[in-house]
């Protein structure tokens, strides 16, 4: 009686009581969720170009960041860390794509995503390498990222707003606004849409997949170095973040692989979900329930919708 | 030269259809077999400290190849990939465990051979979205299963018996007055029984594979749909292909935990495990047994190799741990890229070239 006691009714009377606190706990998920969005980001873009499921985007994020920390740390000031942090991805990209999914045109699906495993191990190894393996604090003052918080008062308690993670919720939505330009607007933009829709059509009237390849991993790469700075920003730049970013794969479960939107709806229904299972319903089965519960909901959600809540319905043919 | 199959004729159908269709490789079974089980115990392996070449080489090895068959058999040979390797070894090593506790008496092996089952049974359930889902979706799955169990393990006081360590402990116990798990035990026993497992299961996975249900696995790999009008129940070659991976996943993360390590908590079970079995299939060959011999022997002891190596150019210990991690993620691509059958395909393609030695064609 307890526990139905604990799990109908306890959570929604606390819900309704501390309504500050409830506030607190939905914007906490809703940062979490904008990082996870980011990470979905940056496997849709690649997934929608090249059918590769990406499994090193969470790496990535780690290593970008670590090389704009490295970088600074070796004497470079912030802006010039910025460029050769993004000179690293895209020379990440570029070597990738000669070196992995060239090589590996036209296997299937699940060939190049093990291929991908391998590329995670082989970043762990030479990120741990190059930047050494510890902790590192992201440089949020050089970057000029605001530090300290907004505090709200409201239903006569408090909510805090971290600066730092509105301005993340801001620049998050200026870049997808910019990746949706670039798609609508120019010449690169609408050959990566056109490729996306069907490769062989796209070869057809002249564009180069591989060059499309590179600068899809590009955007790939600069969407995890600001993934990387924000997250690095809110925790530090570690590698245990890369099993943190593993939650992008339900994000996209529920969002579907193709869709940009899907991946923005979908991450933010993760991260506000945990956070308040988490807070609420979490205590009741011991705590920590975060590491599992994204994945069980895109379970549950798969056995219901397979093909996500925006993405398109796949007809298989013998 | 000597391995040709010349002079050996078939005169049965049954004849045409034996494990071993050419006589040399029967006379290899039994020498590897000769040597594994004989000369190994014995000596140990050459050039090495006994204690240490049983106890760091071989008995992981024996135990990461019935990991790998296991993974095999459901990644190479039904062709779901799965990532929750790790934590199904936990559910076999939290089986044993509670076993240990309730049956004090029975004999140790056959608990260990019985948690396998309780293995099977979480493995099933987690598999049953496979019927909707393949591919990368199953990836997901099964990374969910991966992150639930080891929450469970960890949370969950009574699997560990509320032990305020939150680790499992293996107690020391005998067969026939033998000892076998517990510091006291000796490695060549400890040896001789995984070995022994591992022989069962071996033989039991490659009948599996050669017989009906082995084939609706591969029929489902090859092409789910065409198998299925064809009358392969895809729910129950999925579902058996899941319920034989765990079992062995399990029994397998028993023998790590008791015959091995001798004490776990969950991180003996965690994500990258999972990964590093997945590379043992890979490099092995996905869908071959002999692979995930090769593949297992190959990923525990390169970084072992490497380390030696390293140690004789005074490289530190970090930089070649660093070195091993880019060297094996280096070896999927190109293993993928140059032979995506691993190193069993090079060692097919070696025989056959022995048997048609010295012309070319």
């Amino acid at each position: 009686m307890e526990l139905l006691y604990g799990i109908f009714i306890d959570p929604w009377v606390q819900m309704y009581e501390l309504p500050d606190f409830f506030i607190q706990v939905i914007w906490e998920g809703f940062v979490a969720g904008v990082l996870y969005s980011l990470i979905a980001l940056g496997f849709v873009l690649i997934f929608k170009a090249s059918s590769v499921f990406n499994f090193a985007q969470g790496i990535m994020v780690v290593f970008a960041a670590l090389a704009l920390v490295g970088f600074h740390e070796l004497g470079a000031p912030a802006w010039l860390a910025v460029i050769l942090a993004l000179i690293t991805m895209y020379a990440l990209a570029f070597s990738v794509e000669k070196f992995v999914l060239a090589p590996l045109v036209g296997q299937d699906g699940i060939i190049l995503f093990m291929a991908t495993i391998g590329l995670t191990f082989i970043l762990i190894g030479s990120g741990q390498w190059i930047f050494g393996g510890e902790t590192k604090a992201m440089i949020t003052d050089e970057l000029f990222l605001p530090s300290g918080d907004i505090v709200w008062e409201v239903f006569g308690g408090i909510v805090i707003f971290q600066n730092l993670d509105i301005a993340a919720t801001v620049i998050a939505g200026l870049m997808i606004v910019g990746l949706a330009l670039f798609f609508s607007y120019t010449k690169i933009g609408r050959a990566l849409r056109a490729v996306a829709d069907d490769h062989q059509a796209s070869l057809s009237v002249g564009i180069s997949l591989n060059q499309i390849w590179v600068v899809v991993w590009f955007a790939a790469g600069i969407v995890a170095l600001v993934t990387g700075i924000m997250w690095g920003a809110k925790s530090d730049v570690s590698f245990a973040l890369q099993i943190v970013a593993l939650k992008a794969l339900p994000v996209l479960v529920l969002g579907g692989f193709t869709s940009i939107a899907g991946a923005i709806v979908g991450g933010l229904i993760i991260g506000i979900g945990e956070k308040v299972f988490e807070v609420y319903w979490g205590g009741l089965m011991g705590g920590g329930v975060e590491s599992w519960f994204a994945f069980i909901i895109a379970l549950m959600f798969l056995l219901y919708r397979p093909q996500g809540i925006f993405g398109d319905v796949h007809i298989e043919r013998v | 030269m000597i391995y040709r199959e010349a002079g050996q004729f078939k005169t049965s159908y049954a004849n045409d259809l034996v494990a071993f269709p050419i006589k040399q490789d029967k006379i290899g079974i039994w020498i590897w077999l000769f040597i594994a089980a004989i000369l190994i115990p014995i000596f140990g392996l050459p050039g090495m400290d006994y204690g240490f070449a049983m106890k760091a080489i071989m008995i992981p090895v024996l135990i990461f190849t019935i990991t790998t068959l296991g993974l095999n058999i459901l990644t190479g040979f039904a062709g779901q990939i799965s990532l929750g390797t790790g934590a199904f070894m936990g559910v076999g090593a939290y089986a044993c465990y509670k076993l240990t506790t309730w049956f004090p008496d029975t004999n140790i092996i056959l608990l260990i051979l019985a948690s396998g089952f309780v293995s099977a049974f979480v493995g099933v359930i987690f598999g049953l979205p496979s019927l909707r889902i393949k591919g990368f979706y199953l990836v997901v799955a099964t990374l969910g299963a991966q992150f639930f169990l080891e929450w469970a393990f960890g949370r969950i006081g009574w699997l560990y018996n509320y032990n305020p360590s939150g680790a499992i402990e293996v107690p020391a116990r005998d067969v026939f007055g033998v000892m076998v798990t517990g510091p006291s035990a000796s490695p060549a026993v400890q040896y001789l029984i995984c070995l022994g497992i591992l022989v069962l299961l071996t033989w039991i996975a490659s009948n599996l594979i050669r017989g009906r249900i082995g084939r609706s696995w591969m029929m489902i790999r090859d092409m789910d749909i065409a198998a299925e009008l064809i009358g392969v129940r895809p729910l129950a070659a999925k579902l058996s292909a899941f319920a034989v991976s765990s079992y062995y996943c399990g029994v397998s993360g028993a023998l790590m935990v008791f015959i091995w390590l001798g004490a776990a908590e969950v991180e003996s079970f965690d994500v990258n495990h999972s990964f590093l079995y997945l590379f043992m299939v890979i490099i092995g060959g996905l869908g071959s047994i002999t692979g995930s011999f090769m593949g297992a022997a190959f990923i525990w002891v390169f970084p072992l190799v490497l380390k030696e190596v390293g140690k004789g150019f005074g490289a530190n210990a970090t930089v070649m741990e660093n070195i091993s991690l880019i060297a094996i993620g280096a070896m999927i691509v190109i293993i993928l890229i140059k032979e995506p059958h691993g190193l069993a395909r090079l060692w097919q393609i070696s025989k056959q070239k022995l048997r048609l030695w010295p012309f070319p064609h």
